[in-house]
Formats: C-alpha cells, structure tokens, sequence
C-alpha cells in the first residue's frame, strides 16, 4: 500500500532521515518507534506531503508524493504532533471546515461529524472554541480531523502524549477498532502502546532503521537468554550459587542485592529453557524461603533500551 | 477552486469571531472621518479628494495588520501543518486567504459610503470621481493586502510581519514624493513604482489601463513571493 524508498531528509548540518525503506501493508497498524529526535516526526510529515524529501520516493497506492501530492492527501488522514488546531475556531465549525475541504456535502456532512463526534467524545465540546480545550480534547479533536474522510491510511503523530491514563485507554481503544479496517500508521515513544494496538514496529535511530518485524520476531530476535529472578530469605549468595549453578541448562547465577537477610538474585538460563520447576525443586530441598521466583519475559522496553542505546 | 472557496469563507470569519476586525474597522473609520471631516468644511467644497489622498497612507499601516496573522499565526500554532496536509495545494491556500483580506478590505470601505452620500445632500457631487476612487481603493487594498500577505508569509512573529508589511507600504506610497533627491533620469522609473501616483490616477476618475496593471502586477508579484517563501518552509 505504501511503498516507501532511500528517503532521506537533509537539513543544513544534519541528516534527520537517512535513506530508510519500508513498505506498509493494507490493515496493518504499524507502529514508528525511536527515541526523541530520531526522525519519526520528519518521516510522517515526508510521508504526509507537509515536508519535501532531500531524495528518495513515496508510492502510495501507485501515486507518489512528488507528482501526485493532492490525490495522496485524500488518502491520508493525518494528526501532527500535539494536534495544532485553529485556536479561534469552535470546534463544530472546524470539523465542518474540514469536512467541506475533503468535499464532503450536505447530509453526509452532518452525519458524519455527529459519527465522530460520538467516536471521539466530542459532544458536549462541540461549541467551545478549541484555543479554550484542554489538551485531551485537543488530541480528540484532532484525531476527528484526521477521520473526517474515512481516509484508508490514517497516520497518527504521537496521538496520546499529554493525555491521562483514561483518556491514552480511550484513544488506544479508538485506534485499535479503527485498525480492524484501515492501515495505521503511529509514531509514539510510549512503549506499551505499541505493544497494545500494533501488529508490526519499525523502530528508527539517527533517522537509520533499526528493526522491522512483528513484536514476535522482534522479541526472538533480540536472542536474550531466559532470567529467572528469585528472592530467597535465609540463604546466603555462595550456597545459592553452588545450588542453583549445578541445574542443567543454567548457565550463570548472578547476585542483584542483599538487604537484611533478603537475597535478590537472577539466574541466567539457556535460551527457550523453562526451569523454573527445577530451581523450585532444588530450593524445596534447602532451608532457603522462597518468598518470590519469576521468570522475566523478553518486553518491548528491554527489545527498545537494547537497540537505541548501544553505538 | 472550490478549496479557495473554503478558504476564503473560514479566514474570512476568522475575522469576525474575533475582535481584530471591529478594532481595525473602528480605527479606520476614526482616523479617515477624523482627517476629512476636519478640514472638509474649510475647503467647502463637495468633493472626496481629501478622503482619497489620505487612503493610501493610512492603508499602508491598516492592511498590514489586517493580514500580519494570515500566515504568521499558523506558522506560529503549527496549524499551516495541518491546513498543508489536508487536500489542498499552495494556490488554494493563498488565493483563499489573499481574498479574504481583499474581502475584509471591502467591508471595511464600506461604512465610508456614508460620505459621499451625505455630501450629496450637501453640494453637487460629482460622482465619477468618487466611482474612480472606490475602484482605485480597492486595487491599492488588494496590492498591499498581497505585500502583508507576502512579509506574513516570511515569518511566524505577527509583529515582525506587521513592520515588515508596513514598510514595504509605506515605500510605495511614499517614493514618489522623494523624487526630488534623486537624478532626473531616474523620474518617470521611479515615479511609476509609486502606488500614490497610479492611484491618484484612477481617483480623478480616469481608469487607465497602466494603472489597473501596475496594481495587478504588485499583487502577482507578492503573491508569487509568498509562494516561493511557502515552498521554501519545506
């Protein structure tokens, strides 16, 4: 559906996207993931027609940005960052300005802004001039905007940073019933909200890509080895390790803290070995008081702290 | 086209929602009675000369206010963003906004009608001039509404756009009142950039077609220039 190719974007000293490609599939909801300044914002706005790329190309749908910019628009449903509206627009005026713009007439007109209004909570704001909203009504406002035409791509800018844990819950619950049939395209550096709406993450640094898969192969990819995190009362750390060391398939133990006879270790397994039973099983045979045992699990935010921050 | 339409119709409004377009109306309509109704009944003479020599110079410092937001403020908000990513091109976006100020300029001569129509009653008007000087308004109003548009465009600070828009204004109406420093050969190049001259032209009553071109070739001129300075922003 979106093809994109050596993008690159060049400013006077610095290079913000550095010829990066990837293609975007229909009803995929893809999430852009990087640490601040990466380029994520500059890659939507090339992608959005707002920015003109230094070089490389942009199909979608067969159109590409530098010849067909107006048909790609149409397209496109687009909410930038921090959703800079018209300060001295109400908001039913600015949703029947946008409305008119995508060429949408009369009736439908109506309908459909009562639609999103309804979908975006809207209602009881819709007379208030959007400078006067808080900044979640903002967002909202904004992502009305962005699915006035029932675009088929909607690309969403950072859609829930500054918002309260209810209202990111809302707005996450939005994108994902909008994703059953549109492509999405989100950029976010929170990363349990990828790990809630997406079903595929590129992750960029210094406007490079870094990764590009499904959270799955993403998180086997990352190839870390299993951790089992203990918490043991009455033990101390040479025994543990004597212990524990001699289990099949471990390969290290480590020891994190010892605070007032509480002993933290974690205990360093082979890749795709479960142990947990046999460690529960050599410490039932010691004095030791297991009070907690878990095995850590390979999390986006360990995938992500892996990638950006070594050089 | 329908696009401009749009345009037009929302920064048109735009106007009216706040309270710039009472004030700038208002302020206008103080300072133009004011100066022709001071010395009209001195010269006791039923004619709007005095109100059409004043226009140009108070248009240079009104319509650089009333078109310094057009593009400063959405640069500034970040909302040029989301007007450039909906389906619109650069012509769309500026025509709708040039007009709008065109528009604004419009409604705002036209509390000034009252003029000619109470002199009427009181002497014998004569009202080609008066036509002549409308028309020739509103083409002084729609060149300096293109040069604001043109230094909003340059900047995101209201302010700056103001005085940039301001003195490239006062420039035109005032460069051919300066000619008298300057080389002889100079005279008629000089005197032809002057916005003064070519409107004083069109106020006597007499619409030449050098003088509708210059006005139109200012507001070409501008226009592109806002334009290039759009395209030049990405």
């Amino acid at each position: 559906m979106i093809h994109i190719e050596n993008l690159t974007k060049q400013y006077k000293d610095i290079c913000a996207v550095d010829q990066i490609n990837f293609d975007i599939h229909k009803g995929e909801v893809l999430g852009l993931l990087g640490p601040n300044g990466a380029g994520k914002t500059t890659t939507l706005r090339m992608l959005t027609g707002f920015l003109r790329p230094t070089a490389g190309t942009i199909r979608v749908k067969g159109f590409t940005i530098a010849e067909n910019p107006l048909e790609i628009k149409k397209l496109l449903g687009y909410l930038p960052e921090s959703a800079p509206l018209y300060h001295d627009m109400i908001v039913y005026d600015y949703l029947d300005f946008v409305a008119n713009i995508r060429e949408i007439d009369g009736n439908e007109k109506l309908k459909r802004i009562k639609y999103l209004a309804d979908l975006c909570g809207l209602n009881d704001v819709m007379h208030q001039p959007i400078g006067e909203l808080s900044k979640g009504f903002k967002q909202r406002v904004g992502l009305a905007h962005a699915m006035m035409s029932d675009p088929e791509i909607l690309v969403l800018d950072e859609p829930t940073s500054g918002l309260d844990p209810n209202q990111i819950i809302e707005i996450r619950e939005i994108i994902k019933r909008i994703g059953k049939e549109k492509t999405v395209i989100l950029s976010t550096h929170i990363l349990s909200e990828v790990e809630a709406a997406c079903d595929r993450v590129v992750i960029i640094k210094q406007g490079k890509i870094i990764a590009d898969g499904s959270l799955e192969t993403l998180k086997q990819s990352a190839g870390r080895k299993n951790r089992i995190n203990i918490l043991l009362l009455n033990s101390d750390y040479e025994s543990v390790k004597k212990e524990l060391g001699s289990i099949e398939g471990v390969e290290e133990v480590q020891m994190e803290t010892n605070n007032e006879g509480v002993l933290q270790a974690s205990v360093i397994c082979r890749p795709s070995a479960d142990l947990r039973g046999d460690i529960y099983r050599k410490i039932k045979e010691t004095e030791w008081i297991l009070i907690e045992l878990y095995q850590e699990t390979q999390t986006l935010e360990n995938i992500f702290r892996e990638l950006t921050t070594e050089n | 086209m329908r696009q401009v339409i749009h345009i037009f119709i929302k920064e048109f409004r735009g106007y009216f929602v706040t309270p710039i377009a009472y004030i700038v109306i208002s302020i206008f309509l103080i300072v133009t009675g004011w100066f022709f109704f001071s010395t009209f009944f001195l010269f006791n003479q039923a004619s709007l000369r005095n109100f059409f020599d004043l226009l140009p110079l108070i248009f240079s410092f009104i319509i650089p206010a009333v078109t310094m937001r057009l593009f400063s403020e959405e640069l500034n908000v970040g909302s040029y963003e989301i007007l450039l990513t909906l389906p619109v091109t650069y012509h769309d976006v500026i025509l709708g906004k040039f007009i709008a100020a065109v528009a604004f300029v419009a409604a705002m001569l036209a509390p000034t009608l009252a003029y000619p129509i109470s002199i009427s009653f009181l002497g014998n008007l004569d009202w080609g001039p008066v036509a002549g000087g409308y028309i020739g308004a509103i083409f002084l109003g729609a060149s300096y509404a293109a040069v604001g548009l043109l230094a909003s465009s340059l900047t995101r600070n209201q302010i700056i756009a103001f005085i940039i828009g301001t003195a490239i204004c006062i420039s035109l109406t005032l460069i051919d009142k300066m000619l008298f420093f300057l080389p002889r050969t100079l005279l008629p190049f000089l005197e032809y950039l002057g916005a003064d001259f070519h409107f004083q032209n069109i106020s006597k009553g007499i619409i030449d077609s050098r003088d509708l071109l210059y006005f139109l070739s200012i507001i070409f001129i501008s226009l592109y220039g806002t334009h290039l300075a759009l395209q030049e922003k990405n």
